[in-house]
């Protein structure tokens, strides 16, 4: 395993500027989760530190060595794809062992079938070894292509959405384990992914990137808790956070300065009289089970925010709620910090 | 409008039997949902009551009128597909217009029909665009347009959504379900994702390999489910079972959990002993450290909000939603505490829920 350092790397494909000047440092063991819309720049960057593409400026460094110009067969690095594509003929030992028996590799047989084994038995696999690719289901063929990967000890694994095709229950039980594997490893995983769930359950730190810019590095507590900006705060969170121009909530306290208000649900408490005075009126109250989603109508503007499902609420109704530590937003978006947190 | 009414309703092809012997009644402008996993039977349903497929057995009732072999277009009911095909050539009014074109309806009311429907859909900006041009959202309304502007008695919908990304998913249910608040016609709607059939529908029927294992309010089905599949399917994270082995008998409130006795709902049913489950949801477990039942944190995931805290037990693995601030440190031992009052016992033999104090007693206040 080691350490990724990527500077200030630039990369335009024709009229699209793709990547601008973005430094990202990768610790050696940790698990950096790049989380951004379709056509943010994350699948560049993978291409980029794998060599698939050449940046038109900047630096990426492997393990402290300069790879900017080398190929990507020398980089040591383990890419895994949205779409598992394993070798249908093969057993499922057998394609996990695929990458060790490269002939630029030269792996001893019994090495191979020792490395494998210990493969499988970290992605529970380890009775399926002998069924042929095609038998699996969609999680176990997924946890193969993982596999593959974890065979051969890379200094860095690169993942691509390669959760996405599973359904729910698959993803949620994936997730855990890959989290759990990359912390027995110690390995250290660069993944990128549109599904602000999986950020923040896996990664150490999260970068929160747009439009090929780096716009928030941190861990997810501290881009759940402290975005930079609206966009930030927005990435994060179900429901999504609120905004309300701070002219509306005059009930507030907020820092000078102050042009937009940004509510989460844990900054809203409902139904608690003589609390701060602002009333609203229930549009629509929305099962998800475990809480209902409350749609709030103040002022003209909808807020959503989540309730008990056993708290006696009616749509239709009035209700009196108050804010407790919201985020605040000046003019242009950026967050103002406050000493509450 | 339209109360439809599914008797005895049955479907078999060849060996395969696809759906058996449904009974249940959608009333006068429910929004009502079939949910299950692919296979269960769901979309065969909604295609008998649409008439485009007959069933083997059973009826089917629409406001009162056996319609059961009559055919789709006698039926007066309106079907929206998961992959909605638009006329290209045509811009979005004609589109909209299409279905009322082809009944011979006259120009102008032509044109103020698909008025009303546009604006109920509020698309009326769009009425002269071309198709080709319009976002997945607006073809999806366009859609529904086409499938709203003959004033049916019911709409069925097979997956509407499920070609949409998840964002984008969460705001057309909202928009489906306003829609639905203001024009008030009957839905019936197939769906494999549990949070777009707890989010819209009225009542819900769960199904499973052919059989509709229940009907209900989504908190009803949600706080009461009526077997362990019912109990998996709906909820995210699941619903959690820990395994034990025993007796029951009515009357009694606590159960034993191998070293653990825990206070449930009063039992309402005895068991003979077997190997019994108890379902707890994720947001039911808090931690408490002179709680009797233990485990060990396997892993947490920071939510925001909430974390979900996976922690492995005697019992099996279970997951508990914790409010995030909550600190938990992976590998430390934990002790469990549930909300009693929200346990639930069931029988893994047969799959079913046993009967306890608390059911059908909740989720209607």
């Amino acid at each position: 395993m080691a350490d990724v350092a990527i500077e200030n790397i630039s990369k335009r494909f024709g009229q699209t500027q793709a990547i601008r000047e973005l430094t990202l440092n990768i610790d050696d063991g940790e698990f950096v989760v790049l989380l951004g819309p379709s056509g943010a720049g994350k699948t560049t960057m993978l291409r980029l530190v794998t060599g698939l593409e050449h940046p038109d400026s900047g630096a990426i460094a492997i393990g402290g060595r300069d790879v900017t110009r080398e190929a990507p067969g020398l980089r040591d690095i383990a890419f895994v794809f949205q779409q598992y594509s394993l070798y249908p003929h093969l057993t499922v030992f057998d394609n996990l062992a695929f990458p060790l028996r490269s002939p630029a590799r030269r792996v001893a047989e019994p090495i191979i079938r020792k490395r494998v084994e210990q493969t499988a038995e970290l992605l529970h696999i380890s009775s399926k070894l002998n069924n042929r690719a095609t038998r699996l289901s969609g999680g176990e063929m997924q946890r193969v292509a993982i596999g593959r990967a974890l065979v051969r000890d890379p200094a860095i694994y690169l993942m691509d959405e390669p959760l996405s095709s599973l359904d729910a229950k698959l993803r949620a039980e994936l997730r855990l384990e890959l989290k759990r594997i990359q912390a027995e490893l110690g390995s250290t995983i660069l993944y990128v992914t549109h599904d602000q769930v999986e950020a923040m359950t896996m990664a150490s730190r999260i970068g929160v990137i747009k439009d090929g810019r780096l716009l928030q590095l941190g861990t997810p507590r501290e881009i759940y808790e402290t975005p930079v900006d609206q966009y930030v705060a927005s990435r994060l969170g179900t429901p999504q956070i609120n905004f309300l121009p701070a002219a509306l909530v005059p009930q507030v306290s907020a820092p000078a300065g102050t042009e937009v208000v940004g509510i989460r649900t844990e900054h809203v408490r409902i139904g608690q009289p003589q609390s701060g005075g602002m009333v609203g009126r229930i549009h629509r109250i929305e099962h998800l089970g475990e809480q209902n989603h409350v749609y709030l109508e103040y002022k003209g503007q909808t807020l959503i925010t989540l309730a008990d499902p056993h708290q006696p609420l009616k749509s239709g109704e009035n209700v009196e709620f108050s804010l407790v530590d919201p985020l605040y937003f000046d003019a242009a978006g950026r967050r103002i910090a406050t000493t509450v947190h | 409008m339209a109360e439809i009414r599914v008797q005895d309703l049955r479907k078999s092809f060849d060996q395969f039997t696809a759906v058996q012997g449904s009974n249940f009644t959608i009333e006068d402008g429910a929004f009502f949902a079939l949910l299950g996993p692919s296979g269960c039977g769901k979309t065969t349903t909604l295609r008998m009551i649409a008439g485009l497929e007959l069933p083997t057995d059973g009826r089917i009732l629409l406001d009162g009128d056996d319609v059961t072999f009559q055919r789709a277009s006698a039926r007066d009911i309106a079907f929206v597909f998961q992959l909605f095909a638009l006329y290209p050539h045509m811009n979005v009014a004609d589109n909209i217009g299409f279905p009322l074109k082809c009944q011979g309806m006259g120009r102008r009311e032509i044109r103020e029909r698909v008025a009303e429907t546009a604006r109920l859909l509020r698309i009326e900006h769009l009425l002269q665009s071309k198709t080709s041009k319009l976002s997945g959202g607006d073809r999806q309304r366009v859609a529904l347009g086409r499938a709203m502007v003959r004033r049916p008695k019911a709409f069925l919908m097979d997956e509407p959504l499920g070609a949409l990304d998840a964002e984008f998913r969460h705001l057309m249910c909202n928009e489906l379900r306003d829609l639905h608040d203001r024009i008030g016609a009957t839905t019936v709607y197939v769906t494999h994702d549990q949070l777009e059939a707890m989010a819209m529908a009225d009542q819900i029927a769960v199904m499973n390999g052919g059989r509709v294992e229940q009907i209900g309010s989504p908190q009803e089905i949600y706080d009461d489910p009526a077997s362990m599949f019912v109990a998996d399917f709906i909820g995210s994270p699941s619903m959690n079972f820990l395994r034990f082995e025993g007796a029951l008998h009515a009357g009694d409130r606590t159960i034993t959990l191998g070293q653990c006795t825990l206070a449930v709902p009063e039992l309402r049913q005895s068991h003979a002993a077997a190997p019994l489950a108890l379902g707890v949801r994720p947001e039911h477990i808090r931690f408490a450290d002179a709680a009797p039942l233990r485990g060990r944190v396997f892993g947490t995931e920071y939510l925001g909000t909430t974390q979900i805290v996976t922690v492995d037990t005697e019992h099996g693995r279970v997951a508990a939603r914790l409010p995030s601030r909550t600190p938990v440190q992976t590998g430390e031992s934990v002790g469990l505490a549930f909300t009693t009052e929200r346990l639930r016992l069931f029988d893994p033999m047969s799959g079913l829920a046993i009967q306890t104090a608390n059911h059908g007693a909740i989720g209607h206040g």
